[in-house]
């Protein structure tokens, strides 16, 4: 039995590397944040002031909607050929498992969001009044945020029918005061004001799930 | 205990048909808003109803993941059900009373804003032991109830700072309230909790008796693989 973290980093390392090879899930998710950019600009045609106050609901939306893309691919190879079968069988630790899908997920999506920013910027005429270091602060948190729950709730609803609507169903309730934090935070610094406050929030909230997670992980893998 | 129900099913009857009264014509009319105010009797104690129920949720699937009782998971079933329509109740009677006080129907407000939140976690909730297939519904339900319940705090504090930003209505309950008032407010509390426990517990038989038929069907097909009758 190999240590935990050689699990986690092997299982990164394989789900890198057919990602790089395939590129399926970040085409799709480009394509599909890049499509929500232009569907808003149609519904309305903001000015710069105008965009500072609404980019971060939109930013977060378009990312929250291509981050379940992501998502639902995250566990559906490892049912082909019953490999989440073996790995159950096998001692290896299940939160190994889990936090390699959950940080293979975050660097997917954050590669998206460093490769959306400079489209969003260009499209929406965005420039930020407050330090850029706090909206690099706020996107880390929020996308770890996002993806912890979202690779838990996807394993969740490997077991249910129709698991690609189930996803969304489970996971945007309860992630909705994160998306609240991540929305005011952006906003606010792309105001220029302080978001302190929203920042803490969103530690807290990685925080608590994170370690929720890991300890009912275990038995979501091995429900029968 | 089957003796028990009829006639804790008449005590309910009567007291919420006192509650009624005391709500429509014992309690005193409110100075400002008049007689809309007494769908504050229903508003109110459907909510906190709602919420008991959600705490009894979270204990009931706290204890299932622990000891792994089916009894704890229909518990945390029934207690969600009923919690959710408790809470629906609360939804639909608050734009009732706020289009005549307020002037309009909704507004995002913290304390709707969180609520219709809540509602929408245990909604999810409910999906998910939908959706599932039987098997493993229990324990995946009993987590997502625990995140849920977890959630709930953050729901609430992050919407009170988001809100509280702004300015927002008067709420009807700013200023103290008469104590006749009160009194009512509590003896319809009673009345809606004895008649959710009573609308739980019939729940919760129909489902121990769903999961009696459903076992008997397994073991019936496994006996007689040609499933005729012998």
């Amino acid at each position: 039995m190999s240590a935990p973290s050689g699990i986690t980093r092997a299982t990164l390392h394989k789900d890198l590397r057919l990602e790089w090879r395939s590129k399926d899930a970040i085409n799709s998710m480009l394509f599909f944040s890049l499509l929500v950019v232009v569907v808003f600009s149609f519904s309305f045609d903001p000015s710069a002031e105008e965009s500072r106050q609404i980019a971060g609901g939109l930013i977060w939306v378009a990312f929250l909607f291509a981050a379940v893309v992501a998502l639902n691919q995250t566990w559906a190879r490892e049912i082909r050929n019953q490999v989440l079968d073996a790995y159950r069988v096998s001692p290896a630790p299940a939160n190994s498992l889990f936090l390699a899908k959950t940080l293979g997920n975050f660097i997917f999506v954050s590669v998206l969001e460093a490769l959306m920013t400079p489209v969003f910027i260009a499209f929406y005429r965005l420039r930020s009044l407050g330090p850029v270091w706090q909206l690099v602060l706020v996107a880390v948190l929020g996308t770890w945020a996002l993806v912890v729950n979202g690779t838990f709730f996807a394993a969740m609803s490997l077991r249910t029918r129709s698991r690609e609507i189930m996803l969304p169903l489970l996971l945007f309730p309860i992630s909705i005061p994160a998306l609240l934090a991540m929305v005011q935070s952006t906003t606010a610094i792309l105001g220029g004001e302080g978001a302190r406050f929203w920042i803490v929030l969103l530690v807290t909230y990685d925080l608590v799930f994170t370690t929720v997670c890991l300890l009912l992980f275990e038995t979501v893998l091995n429900a029968e | 205990m089957k003796r028990a129900f009829p006639i804790l099913s008449v005590l309910t009857a009567i007291l919420l048909s006192y509650a009624l009264y005391e709500a429509l014509v014992g309690a005193p009319t409110e100075q400002t808003m008049g007689n809309v105010q007494r769908i504050f009797y229903y508003h109110v104690p459907s909510a906190w109803t709602a919420f008991l129920l959600f705490f009894v949720n979270f204990g009931a699937s706290i204890f299932y993941l622990i000891k792994r009782r089916p009894a704890a998971d229909i518990v945390a079933l029934v207690s969600a059900e009923v919690g959710v329509v408790f809470l629906t109740v609360n939804l639909v009677t608050g734009p009732i009373w706020a289009r005549p006080v307020w002037g309009i129907w909704w507004t995002w407000d913290w304390r709707l804003t969180s609520t219709l939140v809540l509602w929408l976690i245990y909604v999810s909730y409910l999906f998910l032991r939908r959706f599932s297939s039987s098997g493993q519904t229990p324990l995946l339900a009993a987590a997502l109830a625990v995140l849920g319940a977890l959630c709930a705090p953050f729901v609430y504090f992050s919407i009170w700072i988001f809100r509280t930003q702004h300015p927002q209505p008067v709420m009807g309950d700013g200023g103290s309230i008469d104590p006749r008032m009160l009194n009512v407010l509590l003896l319809n509390w009673l009345a809606f909790s004895c008649f959710a426990f009573l609308v739980c517990w019939s729940r919760y038989r129909l489902e121990t008796l769903q999961r009696d038929v459903d076992h008997s069907h397994a073991l019936e097909s496994l006996m007689d693989p040609r499933g005729g009758v012998r």
